[in-house]
């Protein structure tokens, strides 16, 4: 196995600002928008971004959700793993909300498209967008694009892309990992 | 953990605490679902389940038919009473022409212990145990002991009194399998006729005296008297058994601690619990019918996770 570093802590620093204040240009105030991280990794993601927003940008009110999509996946009973659940947290109305949707890695677009169904049973967003850290560009398994990109990797099928943070992993970091044959 | 030991949920004998602490962790996540504005899922949307009911129930197929529903499975429903089971049809012959329509679970209740562990040995699909005569009536028990651990946050290190007629009671049995289980202490108490002979063998001691039993424990079981199971009279009248096991305020209200009481219900009001202990806030009867749904739609996604996709 071997490991290459695709993001260091300074480069995913940057990459957060940026995708902090693209997000403000687009949302003002936030009151009308709705945060969701998609469980279990966007989560993490969600809450620096929620941090970023509200200390160094000085934006009051944010609303985080975290969304998980395991009973809507369309893997189940075909995957090899159990899935595992995880938990939601969703404690306000998303109905005629902005909502975007965080996660970490995008990569065949299934997880966001159990997302896009999941969502709907918390109610209609006027619209809904996709803020993702790593877009791996060739990899799509359906017509899903993000509206706000961290990095685009190209990494082929073999390969992962691992998202580490601080307050999870220890570091943050972002690795491509390839299986040696 | 995150797959079950087995392929079907007979008895809770037959599963491990690692089992019923993942159906737990998986009903924490559906009672979530179940307080969404839409509280509908669409994992089970291609399996199929036959609701066999052998015998009278009403809150397990309500609640069973609520969870399958919840998880967009296909159900059908069966009630002996209306079916060919009175023109003489075996079991096994009822259950496979059910399963000739393509049918991937079935859950069953039915009047003989055993009728689940028989029928999983003759028909290929997952079975889940509603109640088998006096035998384990294991989802009422998983139910149980989860609203303990969600009232108490735990099971284990807790002092749990099972009250009534154990003798007709299978979800005396269940109980007692998942709460020693988890880690509770177990007394039963009730008429010593409604006491199976070498209960001590399964680890439980025997309480004549109400009052004794409820100062010692944290959660008081009360069963409902089966009045249909008793071929004979096993205690003198229903006076008689409410004045010794029958729990009112009053001795609620004089014991040493608060505690928490439990019925699986259909109350029979006046005898195993007076109405005013059945709506006062220590009763978590209620909380167990709602826990109930999560619980049964955790088993059955759990189980139909372990059903092998046939895409021919």
């Amino acid at each position: 196995m071997s490991q290459k570093t695709l993001l260091n802590a300074t480069e995913i620093h940057v990459a957060l600002h940026r995708l902090a204040c693209q997000l403000i240009e687009n949302h003002n105030d936030f009151s009308q928008t709705v945060l969701i991280g998609i469980q279990p990794r966007g989560g993490f993601l969600a809450k620096r971004l929620v941090r970023l927003l509200q200390n160094d940008y000085k934006i009051k009110d944010v609303q985080l959700g975290l969304l998980d999509i395991t009973f809507y996946r369309d893997d189940f009973r075909r995957s090899e793993k159990p899935l595992e659940a995880n938990k939601t947290a969703i404690d306000f109305v998303v109905e005629d909300k902005k909502v975007v949707f965080i996660d970490d890695v995008l990569y065949t677009g299934r997880s966001i498209r159990s997302a896009l169904t999941a969502i709907q049973d918390f109610g209609r967003p006027t619209e809904i967008e996709l803020l993702t850290l790593i877009d791996r560009r060739f990899s799509r398994h359906l017509p899903i694009q993000p509206d706000y990109r961290g990095r685009q990797v190209d990494a082929i099928g073999g390969e992962k892309v691992k998202v580490c943070w601080q307050e999870h992993e220890g570091e943050d970091a972002v690795y491509l990992i390839k299986e040696q044959l | 953990m995150s797959e079950l030991s087995v392929n079907h949920l007979l008895g809770i004998k037959y599963i491990t605490e690692a089992d019923i602490q993942l159906i737990f962790e998986t009903a924490d996540h559906f009672k979530e679902v179940i307080h969404r504005p839409i509280k509908k899922v669409p994992s089970l949307r291609d399996i199929t389940i036959a609701n066999l009911f052998f015998e009278n129930s009403t809150r397990t197929r309500l609640s069973f038919e609520l969870a399958e529903k919840r998880l967009s499975a296909d159900i059908i429903n069966f009630s002996a009473g209306s079916s060919s089971v009175k023109k003489g049809e075996s079991l096994v012959d009822t259950v496979n022409n059910i399963l000739s329509m393509k049918v991937d679970m079935v859950v069953m209740r039915h009047p003989n212990p055993g009728a689940g562990v028989f029928l999983s040995k003759h028909i290929n699909a997952s079975i889940i145990n509603a109640g088998d005569g006096a035998h384990e009536h294991p989802t009422q028990a998983l139910l149980d002991c989860y609203s303990i651990r969600e009232r108490l946050g735990d099971v284990a290190g807790k002092k749990v009194v099972i009250v009534g007629d154990i003798l007709h009671s299978r979800v005396a049995l269940s109980n007692i399998f998942a709460l020693q289980k988890l880690g509770a202490t177990v007394k039963v108490c009730g008429p010593k006729t409604l006491m199976p002979r070498h209960i001590e063998s399964l680890g439980v001691t025997f309480e004549p005296n109400l009052i004794k039993a409820l100062n010692w424990c944290d959660v008081a079981n009360m069963l409902r008297v089966q009045n249909e199971r008793m071929d004979i009279s096993y205690f003198p009248s229903t006076r008689e058994y409410t004045q010794q096991f029958g729990l009112n305020k009053a001795i609620l209200d004089n014991l040493d601690k608060e505690i928490i009481v439990m019925h699986p219900g259909p109350i029979n009001r006046g005898v195993e619990i007076t109405s005013d202990v059945a709506d006062s806030k220590q009763a978590i009867i209620l909380d167990q019918v709602q826990n109930g749904l999560a619980v049964r739609m955790a088993v059955l996604y759990l189980l139909a996770s372990k059903i092998k996709r046939n895409d021919n």
